[in-house]
């Protein structure tokens, strides 16, 4: 691999501060730790485009909702609300539910490593699961920002450019091969076993969510999505409430 | 295809409700940081959310024709693949893959 520095003429100029070769080799550096992430975005992506011209989108939608929206999980349940005309205002408010987890990540997300505005914005917007989990492990703790920054690149990067590559090649998928649509359930469930796994225990909290959903799918069909977050919540709220007025914290 | 222009309007509300949900709690840290119920909610939420997420991905299943063996037999691959090699990649596309076979070829009415 070339990491002398000295190969940099007719390149454009770097940024003032910061020298070409540590520049590079921060990059290289980001490339190497995000590299088991893309190798997981790359065939979600391709499903992803794929399933975006399946569906009877463009192509190009699939670039933009990748390269704008970046929000895996929503952008599959997205395809769906689209191409049923769901109204904007439903679709602003499953995209809250699905994507609220996000708010929790500024608790610990380490965006005060990252100098300038314009880096902290992007930081910002490319906050997706997997650059939360790269960016807040023990082994990320001596990380300077430019790092973190050029791994949420390359996330984001491998996500539109898949999704694109997806949304090309779907056309040449013939119309007798369907099902590629469970990628979104396969990964559900998959997120779903790590996050019940990561709970130590409490079978409670999924069985009051399967319970909302179940609760959601007889009662409001039309609107499930939404009732089931909102019956999960209120459960969770309700709970709270009751157990925290008990003296024990057990 | 969906007119263009509410395809891409769709688009830019969810990019702006997420972007939102991203960028502005680092402006309100501190009281989030203090808030008790938040941080029972944040550590219930995602597991929550993800099972949401399952059921409804699988509330058309058709459970009284053939054909709704086809989900069901993929999730379990799924599941069973990640249970036992914990590798996210893998169970993704094992899964996909029997479930495509099951629905392109075994169960197509």
């Amino acid at each position: 691999m070339e990491t002398s520095p000295a190969v940099t003429g007719g390149r454009p100029r770097p940024a003032p501060d910061v020298p070409v070769s540590a520049e590079r080799s921060e990059a290289l550096a980001a490339f190497r730790e995000s590299a088991g992430a893309v190798l997981g975005f790359v065939p979600l992506g391709l499903a992803f485009g794929a399933l975006v011209t399946q569906s009877g989108l463009d192509w190009w939608w699939a670039g933009l909702s990748a390269a704008l929206a970046f929000g895996g999980s929503f952008e599959f349940l997205l395809i769906g609300l689209v191409t049923a005309a769901a109204p904007l205002a439903a679709i602003a408010l499953s995209a809250f539910m699905v994507n609220v987890r996000h708010v929790f990540y500024a608790l610990s997300f380490p965006v005060h490593r990252i100098s300038g505005r314009l880096g902290k914005t992007y930081a910002t917007f490319a906050l997706c699961d997997e650059a939360y989990v790269l960016a807040t492990r023990e082994q990320a703790r001596s990380w300077p920002g430019r790092r973190i920054l050029w791994m949420q690149f390359f996330l984001h990067l491998s996500w539109a450019g898949s999704a694109i590559a997806g949304a090309l090649l779907g056309s040449l998928i013939p119309e007798s091969v369907t099902g590629l649509d469970f990628a979104l359930t396969a990964l559900f469930a998959v997120l779903a076993i790590d996050a019940v796994r990561d709970m130590r225990g409490d079978l409670s909290t999924p069985g009051l969510a399967l319970l909302s959903a179940l609760g959601a799918r007889i009662l409001f069909p039309g609107e499930m999505l939404l009732a089931a977050f909102a019956l999960f919540a209120a459960a969770l709220l309700a709970r709270q409430l009751t157990t925290s007025k008990k003296p024990s914290h057990a | 295809m969906p007119d263009p222009r509410y395809a891409v309007a769709a688009v830019l509300v969810t990019a702006a409700v997420t972007w939102g949900l991203r960028a502005l709690p680092f402006a309100a840290l501190t009281p989030l940081r203090a808030s008790r119920t938040v941080r029972y909610l944040s550590a219930r939420m995602p597991a929550g959310v993800m099972v949401i997420l399952l059921a409804y991905c699988l509330r058309d299943l058709p459970v009284t024709h053939a054909r709704g063996l086809a989900p069901l037999i993929a999730l379990a691959v799924t599941v069973g693949l990640h249970l036992w090699r914990r590798n996210a990649l893998l169970s993704i596309l094992g899964g996909t893959a029997v479930h495509v076979v099951l629905a392109s070829a075994v169960f197509t009415h």
